[in-house]
C-alpha cells in the first residue's frame, strides 16, 4: 500500500553527473520491493510546477526512531530536478510511495544478468541483494555515455560475479553500448533472466538480445509521468498482454516493470493500429 | 457542509475532476472516496477506446497541457468493473460521458439508465462530432443542445445531467442557454482550454496529439469569469465549478462567482489527497467569515459586488449634492 508522507532530506549529495538524495520518509520504507518507485512533489508549496516527479527507489533502510529512510538517485533535466537538487538537510518534501509494480524474483536460485544505462542502475542493487539471497548468480552490466554518467560501478564490483562496463565515448571500459558485451554475458554466466532499467532505447536493445539468448528479461521503462498513481493516464505504452491482444497500459500502476517479450518496443510512442479501441479521432 | 447541486444532496461540496482520477479506485490509498461530495469518472464512451500517442502531457506554468485522447475501456467494462467498485465501496458517483454522435451520446445514456449508483450523468461535450467535420459540441449552441436533449431523453427522468461547457467559444452564456433549454439539470463550468506546446529542442509539438486541453491553477481566473457570467444569467441554475482549484481559498472564489460544488482536477496531480484539504480549508474559511451554511455564498460576490456599485453611487450622489 503506498503512503503520501511530508519527508525529510536527511541527505544530500553529488555523485558524478547525478544527485543521491536520502530521505526520512515513515512507510514507505517496509513495503518497498526492488523496482518500487517514489513520486516527489516539487517546487514547494504552492508550486507553478503542478506534477510529481517519479524517481526508482535505490535503496531503503527501515525502522530507526524516526521511521525508515528512501535513497532516490537522479539528474537535473529541467526545473524541478534543479529544485530538488538545491534542497538542504532537514527541507522536507511531499512524497508519495512505494509505487508500481516490482520486479519479479525467480523461484530457483538461477544465473541472472543486471543491465543499467546511467543511473538506471539504481534500483538495480537492492535487486542485486535480494537474488543473492536467494542463491542466484548476480552479473552486472552498466553503460553509459561518459564515465561520469555511470552509477554504482564499485558497488557493483563488490557485490556482482562479474561487471562489465561500457562508455559510449570509451572513457572507461569497453568502448559501445551495453548490448555490445552482452550476449557474451549471457553466455558465459548461463544467465536465464536479464533484469534492465535504463532509457528505452537500450531496454529495447536489451530485450532483443536476451529473447535472441534464450533468456527472460523484464525492464524497468522510465516513462514521463505527471502523477505516478495511475490517474493521469500520460505514462502509456503498447503493451501485449498473455490474451494477444495489445493496449495502452500504464507505466506507473501496470510497470515500471515489464516482461521484455510484452513490450511493443518499436512501437513505443505511437499507438499501433492493432491496440484495442486503436485508433479514433479527437477529444482531450 | 453540506450542499445541493440541483435536486442532488451532497454532505460535502468537494469532487474530483473528470479525467483527473480514473475510475476513483486509483485514489483510494490517499483519500476517504465516500467523504467527498462525488467521484467524477473519466469521461466513458460506448467502445474501449486507446487514446493518443506519446508524450501526452506537458507542464506548463501552473498548469499543464494534456493530450488523452478519451482512452478507456468503452462503456460495459466501465459498468461491471468500475461503476461496480465505486456502488460497492458506498462512493457517490457522476457518470461523465463522451461520444463522437449525437447517437453515440443516446446510447450511452440508454446502457446507463437502469444501472444502479449514479448520482448525477455529467455530459462531456467538449469531443468532436464526426458527423459535422469534426467541429466541437461545446462551441456550438445547437449541437450542445442536441447532445444534452437526447441524454436527457433518454436518462431516468430523475436522473439529474450535468452539461460540461467548453470555455473555447466567444459567449458561453449562449451555449448556456441551449443546453438548459434542451434539459440540462445543471452545468459544470470549464472544461480544459485548447492549447499547445512547442518544443525548442525538436522544434515541434510537443504533444503527440499536437493540440491539448490546459489545465491548473494558470485557467483559474477564465474558469471564475465563466461562472460569473453563467450565473449572473442564470442564477437559480445549479453550477458545479472547476478549474485550478488547489485551495480552499480558490474553492471559495467559486461560490462567490456562483458554484454551489467544485471540482477539483489538476490538483489531485500534485496532491491526491486535495479534495479533502480543499473541503477542510473551505470549512475553515466560511467559518472564519460567519458563513453558516454554504448557500449563503453561493454566488455572494454577485451581491457584494452589487452593494460596492450602489455605496458608490450613493457617495457619489452625496457628494453632489454638497457640491
Amino acid at each position: 500500500m503506498s503512503v503520501q508522507v511530508n519527508a525529510e532530506v536527511v541527505n544530500l549529495r553529488r555523485t558524478g553527473a547525478y544527485h543521491h538524495l536520502t530521505l526520512l520518509a515513515p512507510g514507505i520504507p517496509e513495503p518497498t520491493r526492488p523496482g518500487h518507485f517514489v513520486a516527489v512533489a516539487v517546487g514547494g508549496e504552492g508550486s507553478g510546477m503542478m506534477l510529481r516527479r517519479a524517481f526508482s527507489i535505490h535503496r531503503v533502510t527501515p525502522g530507526g526512531p524516526n521511521g525508515g529512510t528512501v535513497e532516490v538517485v537522479f539528474a537535473t533535466h529541467g526545473k524541478g530536478t534543479r529544485w530538488l537538487a538545491d534542497r538542504r538537510r532537514g527541507d522536507k518534501l511531499d512524497v508519495i510511495g512505494p509505487l508500481g509494480r516490482p520486479f519479479t524474483l525467480p523461484k530457483e536460485p538461477v544465473s541472472c544478468v543486471l543491465v543499467a544505462g546511467g543511473y538506471g542502475a539504481a534500483p538495480l542493487f537492492m535487486l542485486s541483494e535480494q537474488l543473492r539471497a536467494r542463491g542466484c548468480r548476480v552479473d552486472m552490466v552498466l553503460g553509459a555515455a561518459t564515465e561520469d554518467r555511470l552509477f554504482g560501478v564499485l558497488e557493483a564490483k563488490r557485490s556482482s560475479a562479474s561487471v562489465t562496463v561500457t562508455t559510449d565515448d570509451g572513457s572507461t571500459g569497453i568502448r559501445g553500448r551495453v548490448t555490445d558485451p552482452l550476449p557474451e554475458i549471457i553466455r558465459t554466466a548461463g544467465a536465464d533472466v536479464v533484469y534492465a532499467c535504463g532509457p528505452m532505447a537500450m531496454l529495447a536493445a536489451v530485450a532483443g538480445v536476451a529473447a535472441q539468448s534464450g533468456a527472460h528479461s523484464q525492464c524497468a521503462v522510465e516513462e514521463s509521468m505527471a502523477c505516478g498513481i495511475g490517474v493521469c493516464m500520460t505514462c502509456v505504452l503498447p503493451v501485449r498482454g498473455r490474451d494477444g491482444v495489445t493496449r495502452m497500459v500504464r507505466s506507473c500502476t501496470d510497470g515500471p516493470v515489464f516482461r521484455g517479450s510484452e513490450v511493443r518496443w518499436a512501437d513505443v510512442g505511437t499507438v499501433p493500429p492493432d491496440t484495442l479501441g486503436a485508433p479514433v479521432a479527437g477529444g482531450h | 457542509m453540506s450542499t445541493t447541486l440541483g435536486r442532488i444532496e451532497l454532505p460535502d461540496p468537494v469532487l474530483t475532476a473528470s479525467g483527473c482520477a480514473a475510475a476513483g479506485r486509483e485514489l483510494a490509498p490517499f483519500l476517504d472516496l465516500t467523504a467527498i461530495g462525488a467521484v467524477v469518472t473519466k469521461s466513458i464512451m460506448l467502445n474501449a477506446r486507446s487514446g493518443r500517442p506519446t508524450p501526452r502531457m506537458a507542464e506548463t506554468p501552473s498548469g499543464m497541457l494534456n493530450s488523452i485522447g478519451l482512452q478507456g475501456p468503452g462503456v460495459e467494462e466501465f459498468v461491471a468493473k468500475d461503476l461496480r467498485w465505486l456502488r460497492e465501496h458506498g462512493i457517490r458517483t457522476v457518470v461523465s460521458i463522451a461520444g463522437g454522435s449525437v447517437a453515440e451520446y443516446q446510447k450511452l445514456a440508454q446502457r446507463l439508465r437502469h444501472e444502479p449508483g449514479i448520482s448525477a450523468i455529467e455530459v462531456n461535450i467538449s469531443c468532436p462530432n464526426v458527423e459535422s467535420r469534426g467541429q466541437v459540441f461545446a462551441c456550438d449552441p445547437f449541437s450542445a443542445g442536441s447532445v444534452v436533449q437526447v441524454v436527457r431523453r433518454h436518462s431516468a427522468p430523475d436522473m439529474p445531467v450535468l452539461a460540461k461547457l467548453s470555455p473555447d467559444v466567444t459567449d458561453i452564456v449562449a451555449i448556456a442557454k441551449s443546453v438548459l433549454e434542451a434539459g440540462a439539470d445543471g452545468l459544470s463550468l470549464i472544461n480544459t482550454l485548447l492549447g499547445m506546446v512547442i518544443d525548442p529542442d525538436t522544434m515541434r509539438p510537443m504533444l503527440g496529439g499536437m493540440t491539448g486541453g490546459l489545465s491548473g491553477p494558470a485557467i483559474r481566473p477564465v474558469a471564475v469569469r465563466a461562472v460569473w457570467q453563467v450565473h449572473a444569467a442564470y442564477p437559480r441554475v445549479p453550477i458545479l465549478g472547476m478549474g485550478g482549484i488547489r485551495t480552499g481559498q480558490d474553492a471559495f472564489e467559486f461560490l462567490l462567482a456562483g458554484a454551489s460544488a467544485v471540482s477539483v482536477g489538476t490538483a489531485v496531480f500534485n496532491d491526491p489527497s486535495a479534495p479533502a484539504r480543499i473541503s477542510a480549508e473551505l470549512g475553515e474559511i466560511l467559518t472564519a467569515r460567519g458563513i453558516n451554511r454554504l448557500s449563503d455564498a453561493v454566488g455572494l460576490g454577485h451581491t457584494m459586488q452589487a452593494r460596492h456599485v450602489a455605496a458608490q453611487e450613493a457617495r457619489r450622489a452625496a457628494q453632489e449634492e454638497k457640491s
